[in-house]
């Protein structure tokens, strides 16, 4: 095939020593590795109208962030709502995620909450009924409730971080799990800070 | 103009005689219809490009007698792609009109394109009434789902006291900060429904601030950087275009004498016949321009995403530069490559900034003449034996000679694309029209009809494409001949989908799996057969006349280049590769 042009060939020309990582960072490639990812909570601030929600999950789908967990709700602002997002990224991830996340029309304000954030999630569990005052007793542990109770099962609500929930999940397991559903995290930031 | 327009209009010339003067609206809104044209003709929408159908008759029924010329297009593909290049031309909104279903889903390649190359393209869709959304009803179709992740913002009209408003602020969302696509879909029932609500002027929503002007701080630190660096580069992208910052980047580059490579949508910000000019940089770009960015130590980028057909591999991209990143989009900054400099603004605003606080320009001479030297050492230039088949850089060489530095030109995607964009020297902006980012095979033939509607009459437009893009939207030939519209068509025609083929030589062993057109039609008859002039040509010395005449012609033309099939875009970063070992031949691959 022809088409061929005049110059140096590639492997006659300096190369030059740099180096950068996956995101784009200028590194030294003896000393650095790739960042880790680490787990935040993002607060979006909302346009409370149809279409937003599907508009942020497209965007983390088609971006590929690394979403855990997704929660939408209503404000004391019946135009706004707010949704709280947990992601798991490095740290360019995150900032990208952020500023993807307020750049969306309908997204007035983003924040990535602090690290001792308020952050709570509520699982319902419904367990095997045939030792309901065990499973009381599990219930009162995890400052649980029980919620319904039939013959066949007994259902507890637990709220709490999700390491809480995680461990009763696993002491329930004992009993026979016949189902269960969790929230995923809502959280707001303690004290006088401002969640957006 | 089409006979009806024209017509309506003297009809309302001499109704308005009669009407009350005092009113300046030609008529008072009565329908979320008559709402949503006044709402473009707000807004200053002159010409929009569109196909009939339904859902959208309403929409259509209140033009009737607008100010606005209506061109009709063959198909909806063609109505984005000639607003989209409107938009690129004029600095206007363009905008595009369609159906619910197929005609809503036909517009999506070109509202992705505008969406990748961030032009400003208003899409008004039809829609089934409110009634029997979710029913999947005839043409039904989830346009604003559909086009959500391929618009700035897209809004579903629920009423036809807001519409008006709704259409305003999708069209003032579009053009400003960061431009993009957005699209408004038009239920029927919202057409329809009477209202008397006179839209305001066009707004752009309260939550949506672009930020003009880059932090102080950042603006001197940057500054610093500048004045200090011993290889400076700049990197004027497509932003740069859609900032009108041309001038201030040009006054910029050669106020402190910084070399400059472009990006392919930042073609022309930079005369690249200007010495420190090294033209564009990328997979297909110069020699020059790529050793340049490997070996710059400041790589001061203005308006652009670090596009992977401009970066190649990201580990080796730029490798020893400090990178200064000025973009109006915050999500642009550390995307891709990091900005150890970020400036976020208005790239004409923040350059203005940068030149306030830079008080010694940095010393480069010896840099400048390793540019110098790399443009010796790697010339853009091609060998055109004569007893060789027709070369297609000769092609585009004898276009860009024989029309005047006001020419505009627009492609379609692949090989031809390159040679053009290679081969023809540019000296302004918005004068390179392509699809860049999404690579939209057909996009150069509507885009034409787009470029010659925005254009001024003594600006010529000439469409480079190839056969296998040609062949893709070649029904909107019917639109030029119907309007009248002096475009010229260069076909650079190797009866292959030629980058395809050329992959194949370099990347499967010269496996030519459906790359090649074991018949394709005379396009110089197909041309005449729609009611165009058509010229075929084989070989060098019918070049000049087949041009001349074609340019001399007023009215749409295609020529027919029969090309060498065999030749290939060089230079070439192979996928994901440095940018500074591009091959200069297929031995080198």
């Amino acid at each position: 095939m022809s088409g061929g042009l005049d110059g140096p060939a590639p492997e006659e020309r300096p190369t030059p020593d740099g180096r950068r990582n996956s995101q784009g960072i200028r590194i030294d490639p003896e000393a650095e590795a790739e960042p880790e990812a680490r787990r935040v909570v993002l607060s979006a601030l909302v346009k409370h109208e149809p279409g937003v929600l599907a508009s942020v999950s497209g965007l983390f789908r088609r971006r590929q962030f690394n979403i855990e967990s997704l929660t939408v709700g209503p404000t004391t602002d019946q135009d706004r709502a707010r949704i709280t997002l947990e992601i798991e990224e490095p740290d360019p991830g995150i900032e990208q995620a952020k500023k993807q996340l307020q750049k969306l029309v309908p997204v007035i304000a983003v924040t990535e909450l602090e690290p001792d954030a308020i952050r709570r999630e509520l699982a319902l569990i419904k367990v095997d009924g045939s030792a309901p005052d065990q499973v009381g007793a599990v219930a009162e542990m995890y400052d649980g409730k029980t919620v319904d109770v039939s013959q066949e099962s007994v259902t507890v609500e637990i709220t709490g971080s999700e390491q809480k929930i995680d461990a009763a999940i696993e002491t329930f397991g004992r009993f026979g799990i016949h189902e269960i559903v969790r929230t995923g995290t809502a959280a707001l930031e303690r004290g006088t800070r401002r969640t957006t | 103009m089409s006979e009806r327009t024209t017509k309506q209009r003297e009809t309302d010339a001499d109704e308005s005689t009669e009407a009350d003067a005092s009113d300046a609206s030609p008529t008072t809104v009565t329908s979320g219809a008559t709402s949503t044209v006044r709402a473009l003709e707000n807004a200053g929408i002159e010409v929009m490009f569109g196909v009939q159908g339904g859902a959208i008759m309403p929409v259509y029924d209140a033009l009737w007698g607008s100010d606005i010329d209506h061109v009709m297009m063959a198909h909806e593909q063609g109505a984005a792609h000639a607003a989209d290049a409107y938009n690129v031309v004029s600095g206007q909104p363009g905008v595009c009109l369609a159906t619910s279903g197929p005609g809503a889903t036909n517009l999506v390649t070109g509202i992705a394109d505008a969406n990748m190359d961030s032009d400003a393209v208003v899409a008004l869709t039809g829609q089934v009434p409110q009634t029997m959304v979710g029913s999947d009803a005839f043409q039904e179709t989830d346009t604003t789902g559909i086009t959500a992740p391929i618009t700035k913002n897209n809004y579903f009209a629920s009423d036809a006291d807001t519409v008006g408003d709704t259409v305003g602020e999708a069209v003032a969302l579009a053009g400003s900060g960061r431009p993009g696509p957005t699209l408004v879909d038009l239920p029927k029932d919202v057409t329809n429904d009477e209202t008397d609500r006179e839209p305001g002027m066009p707004q752009t929503p309260e939550t949506y601030t672009p930020q003009d002007e880059a932090d102080e701080a950042a603006v001197d630190r940057a500054a610093a950087a500048i004045e200090t660096a011993e290889r400076p580069l700049l990197l004027f992208g497509g932003g740069v275009v859609k900032a009108e910052a041309s001038e201030a980047a040009r006054s910029f580059a050669t106020g402190y004498e910084i070399p400059v490579v472009t990006t392919m949508p930042g073609i022309g910000t930079m005369p690249e016949d200007h010495d420190l000019c090294l033209s564009w940089a990328g997979m297909h770009g110069t020699g020059y321009a790529n050793m340049a960015i490997n070996h710059t130590d400041l790589l001061i980028a203005v308006g652009t995403r670090f596009d992977d057909r401009l970066t190649g591999g990201i580990e080796t991209f730029a490798p020893e530069a400090d990178v200064v990143h000025v973009d109006i989009d915050p999500a642009e900054i550390s995307k891709n490559i990091h900005a150890d400099y970020p400036l976020i603004g208005d790239a004409g605003r923040v350059l203005e900034q940068l030149d306030d606080a830079i008080s010694t320009a940095p010393n480069a001479e010896a840099w400048r003449e390793q540019c110098r030297t790399w443009k010796v050492e790697y010339p853009m230039d091609y060998a055109a034996p004569d007893d060789e088949p027709l070369k297609p850089q000769f092609v585009v060489e004898a276009l860009d000679e024989a029309t005047s530095d006001e020419a505009i030109v627009t492609s379609g995607v692949g090989q031809h694309q390159m040679w053009a964009s290679q081969y023809w020297t540019f000296r302004e902006p918005r004068k390179w029209i392509s699809s860049h980012g999404l690579g939209t095979m057909g996009y150069g033939l509507p885009a034409a009809i787009g470029a010659r509607l925005a254009a001024d009459p003594d600006e010529e437009v000439v469409c480079i494409d190839g056969d296998g893009s040609f062949l893709m939207t070649v029904q909107e030939l019917s639109v030029a001949v119907r309007e009248d519209l002096d475009i010229t068509v260069a076909i650079l025609n190797n009866e292959y989908i030629g980058m395809v083929r050329q992959w194949q030589d370099a990347f499967f062993e010269g496996r030519h799996m459906a790359a090649g057109y074991s018949w394709i039609p005379e396009f110089d008859k197909l041309a005449e057969a729609f009611g165009a002039r058509g010229w075929r040509v084989d070989d060098y010395d019918e070049v000049a006349d087949a041009v001349e005449e074609a340019l001399a012609y007023d009215g749409p033309s295609v020529i027919d280049f029969h090309i060498d099939p065999a030749e290939n875009v060089y230079p070439m970063v192979p996928s994901g590769g440095a940018n500074d070992k591009f091959a200069l031949s297929e031995e080198q691959l």
